[in-house]
């Protein structure tokens, strides 16, 4: 309660103070999907951020997982004028005919980490993620730190079916294929959750002679990271020494358990689309410069050499 | 007459368990190792009363509610609303037992609206219960913020993690409740109230019981039920996880109650067969998780198993077979 009121506050204080600044900066209105995932309140969090440091006026509108109340509220942004529009698209189709009416008010309009099934001239430009690189990235840093050494990798996959576990395993394996010495030895759905994730590491631990064949655990996101750790300490093995953890996404927690020895690595899937989004909407407002189509986020790497305790800091009141 | 027909019930359960893990035993040769590791039991076998009873804590609070001829869609909502609070509270720096009070009274409470709709206002228990089912976990998300609420505080994470007697915390706390509401409902007479409320609730009522009161009583125990649950699964991953703490386990909770015989149509039920579904639905999942087969086929691996175990458990199938055993049900020559 206290934080919405934060927040409420906040976002008037910025209201007032953009007013006064309203000559520089622009007025963007941001259609955000909703709030799933901590994921997607750091986004928001971060986005507000991005906007106060430029000077932007942020008009935000949460539209609750609907695709009907983001339509209304970019029909909102166009009626009163924005100067740009941010789009977390909850939804893939149907948006030709609102991305149209932007279009014809010359509101230029862009897609934050999700993509449309529109013509691409609707759109100015898109920010995301690669996911297949996310796992690729993941893989690399395994095969560079195992070497020629024989491993035997267990894999906590995603969501079957959903598109972030079938790019996430498709990277790795890309990473490993040529080195016949790294095997997944066995994979299965974590569905993207912390009890999960244990629970499926637990089976996987008792499967390969108490943990003792396993080399690495890959985990499509850290939550299942985080509770395929706590399964691994259970079974009296050291993750992070005996049982190698790597995972995806960088959230406040597996930074946590970096700083204590028990991760290894992780892959960053940014909360910064907006960073890049405003880059690009400022140069195409100056001087009309054509940004390109898809903008595609850094997938960074993060071990236990970058400060995962200062990272844990800063990352732990994004909203994660 | 009623143990009898129990007697004869319990077989189906204790055949369908032993060939679920006779499955898993061939698929995984090692399934039944049970070793000794850092003062507690370790093994697959051990995985599956440990990593069920959350489910099988449902399924007894789910037992006397569908016995009533009702059904509680929220105990799913309710576990991630008590774990909630559980993390909350002891992030906050409340002790050990002023945490556990107020999840459990929170859990409770759940239980006493979802009843109040029931029994005095007279909604059906699907769509009073759907109610709160969507709702819990959006209040669950509140208390949270939003986030998974981590915490440290060994002595709730022991309740999760723990072990007595070499036996994980949760398959004790399972089997003390499920002792306790067995012996209660079978001691007294309250076992039979509930068999009669299920029966015929106006028939009840008019002999003289205060069915009302009961049915308020029995949605609480099912709110407190789900209120342990949801300790145990924050405390098994040592945070609040409100978006998937307990999600879709109101339906595993609804199945092991069938599994264990209770009809949805209400009458006769079973405590300890409602917790023998549950060992048999997680005997099947920690089977499926170290048999390597692809994520794929869980569920239809899931799905085919309990087709063939209510298969065998219809009434329907015995009259068929049994017809068939006294030869020439159908008027056909045999040769």
């Amino acid at each position: 309660m206290n934080r919405i009121f934060k927040l409420a506050l906040c976002a008037g204080v910025a209201t007032l103070v953009s007013t006064a600044a309203m000559a520089a900066g622009m007025t963007v209105g941001f259609s955000q999907i909703g709030s799933e995932s901590g994921w997607r309140a750091a986004e928001t969090s971060v986005t507000k951020q991005e906007a106060e440091k430029r000077g932007i006026t942020l008009k935000f509108a949460d539209a609750q997982q609907k695709q009907e109340n983001q339509i209304k509220a970019i029909r909102g942004f166009i009626a009163q004028g924005v100067d740009a529009i941010l789009v977390a698209p909850v939804v893939a189709t149907g948006w030709e005919e609102v991305l149209g009416e932007a279009k014809e008010a010359e509101i230029p309009v862009v897609l934050l980490d999700r993509g449309v099934e529109a013509p691409q001239d609707l759109y100015l430009t898109s920010v995301a993620s690669d996911q297949v690189k996310e796992g690729r990235v993941a893989g690399e840093w395994l095969v560079k730190t195992v070497g020629d050494k024989p491993c035997k990798v267990v894999e906590l996959q995603g969501t079957v079916g959903s598109t972030p576990a079938i790019n996430r395993k498709k990277g790795f394996e890309e990473a490993i294929s040529g080195h016949s010495n790294i095997t997944i030895a066995r994979s299965q759905t974590g569905d993207f959750t912390r009890a999960k994730g244990k629970e499926v590491m637990e089976g996987f631990l008792k499967a390969e002679n108490g943990g003792k064949d396993i080399c690495a655990m890959y985990a499509h996101n850290d939550d299942m990271a985080v509770g395929g750790i706590q399964a691994i300490k259970d079974a009296g093995l050291k993750p992070g020494k005996d049982i190698l953890v790597v995972s995806i996404d960088a959230v406040p927690d597996i930074f946590a358990a970096m700083a204590a020895g028990e991760a290894n690595a992780t892959v960053e899937l940014t909360p910064n689309m907006a960073g890049p989004a405003f880059d690009a909407l400022e140069a195409f407002k100056k001087d009309g410069k054509q940004p390109e189509k898809f903008i595609i986020t850094e997938s960074k790497l993060y071990t236990p050499a970058d400060n995962p305790q200062g990272e844990y800091e800063a990352r732990k009141g994004l909203g994660y | 007459m009623r143990a009898q027909s129990l007697s004869h019930l319990f077989s189906h359960q204790v055949i369908a368990l032993a060939g679920v893990l006779l499955i898993n035993w061939m698929v995984f040769p090692g399934f039944f190792d049970v070793t000794w590791k850092d003062g507690r039991l370790f093994g697959s076998l051990i995985d599956v009363i440990n990593r069920g009873a959350p489910v099988a804590i449902l399924a007894i609070g789910m037992t006397p509610i569908i016995a009533t001829r009702g059904v509680d869609l929220s105990v799913g909502a309710v576990m991630a609303v008590a774990g909630a609070v559980a993390a909350t509270f002891t992030v906050a720096g409340h002790p050990l037992v002023v945490t556990l009070a107020a999840a459990l009274a929170v859990a409770i409470a759940c239980g006493l609206w979802n009843g109040l709709l029931i029994a005095f206002l007279g909604i059906q228990p699907f769509v009073a219960t759907l109610v709160l089912m969507v709702a819990g976990r959006g209040l669950a998300q509140l208390i949270t913020e939003g986030s998974i609420v981590t915490f440290s505080d060994p002595a709730l994470i022991f309740i999760g993690t723990g072990s007595l007697l070499g036996l994980p915390m949760p398959a004790v706390i399972a089997l003390l409740l499920m002792l306790g509401a067995h012996l209660f409902v079978r001691r007294t007479a309250m076992g039979l109230f509930i068999e009669a409320i299920g029966t015929n609730r106006s028939a009840a009522t008019y002999t003289g019981l205060r069915s009302r009161s009961l049915i308020l009583a029995i949605y609480a125990f099912g709110g407190f039920c789900a209120g342990v649950a949801g300790i145990i699964a924050a405390a098994d991953i040592r945070g609040a996880d409100a978006n998937n703490a307990g999600l879709w386990l109101e339906l595993d909770a609804i199945l092991a109650v069938v599994i264990g015989g209770t009809s949805l149509l209400g009458g006769r039920f079973s405590i300890p067969l409602s917790v023998l579904g549950a060992i048999i639905i997680q005997a099947m999942n920690t089977g499926i998780l170290v048999s390597g087969f692809p994520p794929e086929f869980n569920l239809i691996v899931k799905a085919g198993v309990i087709m063939i175990i209510l298969i065998l458990q219809s009434a329907r199938l015995g009259e068929i077979v049994a017809a068939i055993r006294t030869k020439n049900p159908l008027g056909r020559k045999t040769p």
